[in-house]
C-alpha cells in the first residue's frame, strides 16, 4: 500500500516539475484580449503561420478587460506578447502594467468596427431609430414629463408615434462583453444627451455617464450571452425582435437580417470608416516591446499584422469586416508597430 | 363471535361484497396509473433524446462532405525554386489554373471574384504538395482543393437560389461562374476528411478537430495517470486499512462532497495553483488533464471503493486464513475481483472528463491554434471548448461543424461508455 502511494506521488511531482521545466521555453507568439479583434488576429496568426511555416501563435478570445488584466501580469514567457482591445488602454490598465514591469508597450490602432442593430427580414417595417429614441427604449431610467423615473416604454409607439406598436425586445452582450462597454459609450451616452430633460437641465458629461450607463432589466432588454450566433438564431425565430452585436455578424448573414438605420443611416464599410455611422469604436492591439527578439517570430507576426494585405482596404482583414483606416493613419500605424514606439500614460 | 357487516370471519372473504370489488378497482386503477406515468416519463426522455440527436444530425450531415475542385496546374520551374519551394508563387499557379476556366474575363476586380471561389487554403496545400514531392516541379498535376465556404454552402443547397438577389450571400454573378466550373465537370462533393485531419482554421472549408482531438486524448491520458493511481490508492487505504473514527468519516464525507463540487470551481483552482504558482504554460493539455483530474478523483474513489465492498469478505477471511498478509490479499485477491467495477467508474469519469468544459475555458484551453499539439505541453484546445469556439464563430459555414464537432464528442462518449458496460458484463463476478 505504502509503496503504491509513494509511486503515486512521486509521480504527482515528477509530473509537475517538468511541467515547469517545460514552461521555460516558448517557441510561439501568445495573444490575449478582446473577442471582437479576435477574429482579425485569427486571420493574421493563420497566414502568419501558413506562409512562414513558425509555430502557430495561439490566440485566445478573453474579453478587452481579461486581457489587460493577464497582459499586465508581468515580462517574461509565461506572459502573453500581445493583447487586443476593442477601447483603448484605461489608465488604471496601464498602471497595472506599470507596477509589474511592463513599461514599454506599443499601441496600434487596426481599424474600427461597427456596431450593429439587426432585426429579421421577415419584419415588414422599415427600422430606423435615432440615438435618443434607442436610449428611451434601453435606458434604465428616462424622463417622463420632467422627472427621472424607471423606464416604463414596452411598445416602440411609446417612443415614437411613427414606430409600430410591437413590444420592445432587443437582445444584447452582457456587461463583461466589451461590445456591450462600446454600445453604452456610443449609443446609450449619446443617446441619452440628446434627450431634452439632460439639455434643459443643464447635465454634464459626468451626470451622464453616472445615470445612464445602465441598460434596463425589466425584461424588453435581453442579455444573450457572449453568443452572437445564439442571438441571430433568436432572430430568425422572432421576427420583432432586434439584436446588437458586431457588424461582421451582420454582415454574415444579410440574407436572414436586415440593418436597423441609425439616424438614417445603415452601416457598410465606408458609412463606418467616415463616421457617419454613430456606433462604430477603434480596434487595438497593444505589444509588449519588451518581448521583440525574444519571442522568435514575433516582429515578422506585426509586420503580417500591419500589411497593406491584412489590414489595408480589400485586405484579407476587410474580408473578415474590419473598416480599414484611411491611408496616412495605415501609415502612422506602420510606423508605430515597426518601430515599437511607447505609448504614454492613457488619461 | 359478534357478527358486524364490516369484519368478515378471519379466512373467509366475502368475494361479493361490493366494498371489497370497490377496493380492488382502485388498486388496480392506481397500479395502471403508475405504469403509465412511468411509461410516459420514458417517453418524454425517449423523445427529448430524440429531437436532440435528429436536430444535431439535421445541421450536421452536411458537414461531414465538403465541395471541391479538381484543377490542373502547371508547376511552373519559373515559379517554384528547387532550393526554395516555401517561398514560391503557388497562388500564381492556382490564379492561372482557375482562370482558365473562364479565358474571357480579364477585368482584375473578376479575376479576383473567381480566385476566391476556391479556399484560401489551396495554395497550401499545393505548395505542402510540393513540398513533400519536389519531383512535381516542371510537372503538370491535378490538384483537388476544396471551395470557400459560401460556394460550398450555395452547392449544398444552404444557399437558395431563389431568394432575391440583394438579400443572398452570394450575387447572380458569382452563382453563375460557380455553375461555370459545375458544367466543366471540375465541381466533387467528397468526404470531409479535413474535418478530422485538419487543426483549427478560421476558414470553415479547412476547419477540422485534429488539434483538438489530441489535445483532448494528451488531457484524459494525463488525467488518467494522476486520477487512477491516485484514487485507487486512496480507496484501498479508506476501504481496507482505515481505522473506523471521527478522522475517517470526515474524510469520507468530503470525497463525497467533493464530487458534487461545480467543476468551474476546479478551473479557478487549476488557474491560481497550476498556472499562477507552479508557472505552468496556459492552454496545455497537460495541465487541462491535472484539472480535470481533479474533478474525476473523486468518482473513481467512491466507485472503486463500492468495487472493493462488493468483493465478499470471505475471499479475505480465507486469504488471511492461509497466511497471507494485508497487502497480499489487497493485490492477489481483492484488487483484481474488483477491477471490472474499477474500470466501469474510471470510465465513466472520464467520460465525464471528456465532456467537461468550464474549468477548460479558465486555463485557457479555448485559444485558436492552426496546428496540432506535439507533447502535452504545447498549446491546444479540447472537443468540448473547440465546439464553444466553433459555435461562437460568424462565418455560416462553422454552423454545421459545431453540430458536427457535437456528434464527433457523442460518437466518443457513447464509444467510452459501451466499453464501461461491455468490462462490467464480460468480467463481472457474482457471488
Amino acid at each position: 500500500m505504502s509503496k503504491m502511494r509513494t509511486t503515486a506521488s512521486v509521480f504527482a511531482l515528477a509530473a509537475l516539475s517538468t511541467g515547469a521545466a517545460h514552461a521555460q521555453v516558448r517557441d510561439h507568439i501568445s495573444i490575449v484580449g478582446s473577442s471582437t479583434v479576435f477574429p482579425y488576429t485569427q486571420a493574421v496568426a493563420e497566414r502568419f503561420a501558413n506562409v512562414t511555416g513558425a509555430p502557430s501563435p495561439v490566440v485566445e478570445s478573453t474579453g478587452t478587460g481579461g486581457g489587460m488584466q493577464i497582459f499586465c501580469q508581468g515580462i517574461g514567457e509565461g506572459h502573453p506578447d500581445i493583447t487586443g482591445a476593442s477601447r483603448g488602454m484605461k489608465a488604471s490598465e496601464f498602471e497595472l502594467c506599470a507596477e509589474n514591469g511592463v513599461e514599454d508597450i506599443t499601441q496600434v490602432q487596426i481599424g474600427s468596427d461597427g456596431l450593429s442593430i439587426a432585426i429579421s427580414r421577415e419584419n415588414d417595417f422599415d427600422w430606423d431609430l435615432s440615438l435618443r429614441e434607442i436610449y428611451l427604449a434601453l435606458g434604465a431610467q428616462v424622463p417622463v414629463e420632467g422627472e427621472w423615473v424607471d423606464n416604463p416604454h414596452t411598445t416602440w409607439n411609446e417612443i415614437n408615434p411613427d414606430l409600430p406598436e410591437t413590444e420592445i425586445l432587443v437582445l444584447g452582450p452582457p456587461p463583461t462583453s466589451g461590445t456591450r462597454d462600446a454600445f453604452v459609450e456610443l449609443a446609450m451616452h449619446a443617446g441619452c444627451e440628446e434627450l431634452d430633460f439632460v439639455q434643459d437641465g443643464g447635465f454634464d458629461g459626468d451626470w451622464v455617464e453616472q445615470n445612464c450607463s445602465r441598460m434596463r432589466t425589466d425584461g424588453p432588454f435581453v442579455e444573450a450571452g457572449e453568443n452572437d450566433n445564439l442571438i441571430v438564431q433568436r432572430l430568425n425565430s422572432d421576427e420583432t425582435a432586434m439584436g446588437i452585436f458586431g457588424y461582421s455578424f451582420l454582415f454574415e448573414n444579410s440574407d436572414v437580417l436586415k440593418p436597423v438605420t441609425i439616424n438614417g443611416v445603415a452601416p457598410d464599410e465606408d458609412t463606418i470608416a467616415s463616421g457617419d455611422y454613430p456606433v462604430s469604436r477603434p480596434l487595438f492591439f497593444y505589444i509588449k516591446n519588451g518581448h521583440r527578439g525574444a519571442i522568435p517570430g514575433l516582429n515578422e507576426f506585426i509586420a503580417e499584422y500591419v500589411s497593406e494585405d491584412s489590414f489595408g482596404p480589400g485586405g484579407y482583414l476587410s474580408e473578415r469586416g474590419l473598416v480599414p483606416l484611411p491611408q496616412a493613419r495605415r501609415e502612422e500605424m506602420r510606423e508605430r508597430a515597426l518601430n515599437g514606439v511607447s505609448m504614454s500614460a492613457p488619461e | 363471535m359478534s357478527d358486524t357487516p364490516h369484519t368478515a370471519p378471519r379466512g373467509r372473504i366475502d368475494w361479493a361484497d361490493p366494498a371489497l370489488s370497490e377496493r380492488l378497482r382502485l388498486r388496480k386503477r392506481r397500479q395502471f396509473w403508475l405504469k403509465a406515468l412511468g411509461l410516459g416519463a420514458v417517453g418524454v426522455a425517449a423523445l427529448m433524446l430524440f429531437v436532440l440527436i435528429a436536430s444535431l444530425v439535421v445541421t450536421g450531415y452536411q458537414a461531414f462532405r465538403q465541395t471541391h475542385a479538381t484543377i490542373e496546374v502547371n508547376i511552373d520551374p519559373f515559379q517554384v525554386d528547387p532550393a526554395n519551394i516555401r517561398g514560391g508563387n503557388f497562388d500564381d499557379i492556382i490564379e492561372t489554373a482557375i482562370l482558365a476556366y473562364f479565358p474571357d474575363v480579364e477585368a482584375p476586380g473578376e479575376q479576383r471574384e473567381i480566385v476566391r471561389i476556391l479556399s484560401d487554403g489551396a495554395e497550401f496545400q499545393l505548395r505542402d504538395r510540393v513540398l513533400d514531392n519536389p519531383e512535381l516541379i516542371g510537372e503538370r498535376v491535378s490538384i483537388t482543393v476544396p471551395l470557400s465556404d459560401p460556394y460550398d454552402l450555395l452547392n449544398k443547397g444552404l444557399i437558395d437560389r431563389t431568394t432575391p438577389e440583394e438579400n443572398r450571400r452570394l450575387k447572380d454573378d458569382q452563382i453563375a461562374r460557380f455553375d461555370t466550373l459545375a458544367e466543366a465537370g471540375i465541381i466533387s462533393q467528397p468526404l470531409n476528411t479535413a474535418l478530422i485531419t485538419n487543426a483549427d482554421s478560421r476558414f470553415p472549408e479547412l476547419a477540422g478537430l485534429k488539434g483538438a482531438l489530441v489535445g483532448s486524448f494528451y488531457a484524459l491520458a494525463t488525467c488518467f495517470l494522476l486520477a487512477f493511481p491516485v484514487g485507487i490508492g486512496a480507496a484501498i487505504y479508506l476501504e481496507e486499512f482505515a481505522p473506523k473514527n471521527r478522522l475517517s468519516d470526515l474524510i469520507e464525507i468530503n470525497i463525497n462532497n467533493l464530487a458534487a463540487v461545480p467543476s468551474v470551481v476546479f478551473g479557478l483552482l487549476a488557474l491560481a495553483v497550476f498556472i499562477g504558482w507552479f508557472g505552468l504554460p496556459r492552454s496545455a493539455p497537460f495541465v487541462g488533464g491535472m484539472t480535470l483530474a481533479l474533478m474525476t478523483l473523486p468518482t473513481i474513489i467512491i466507485a472503486t471503493r463500492a468495487a472493493l465492498k462488493a468483493v465478499p469478505g470471505s475471499i479475505r477471511e480465507a486469504a488471511l486464513g492461509v497466511g497471507a498478509s494485508r497487502q497480499q490479499v489487497v493485490f492477489q485477491h481483492v484488487l483484481p475481483l474488483a477491477m471490472p467495477g474499477i474500470l466501469t467508474g474510471t470510465i465513466i469519469g472520464l467520460a465525464q472528463a471528456l465532456g467537461e468544459t468550464a474549468p477548460l475555458l479558465l486555463i485557457g484551453m479555448n485559444a485558436f491554434i492552426t496546428s496540432a499539439p506535439e507533447t502535452p505541453f504545447d498549446s491546444a484546445t479540447a472537443l468540448p471548448t473547440q465546439i464553444f469556439i466553433w459555435a461562437d464563430s460568424p462565418e455560416r459555414g462553422f454552423v454545421s461543424r459545431t453540430s458536427a464537432a457535437i456528434l464527433v464528442l457523442l460518437t466518443f462518449l457513447v464509444t467510452m461508455n459501451a466499453l464501461a458496460i461491455f468490462l462490467r458484463s464480460r468480467f463481472e463476478r457474482r457471488w
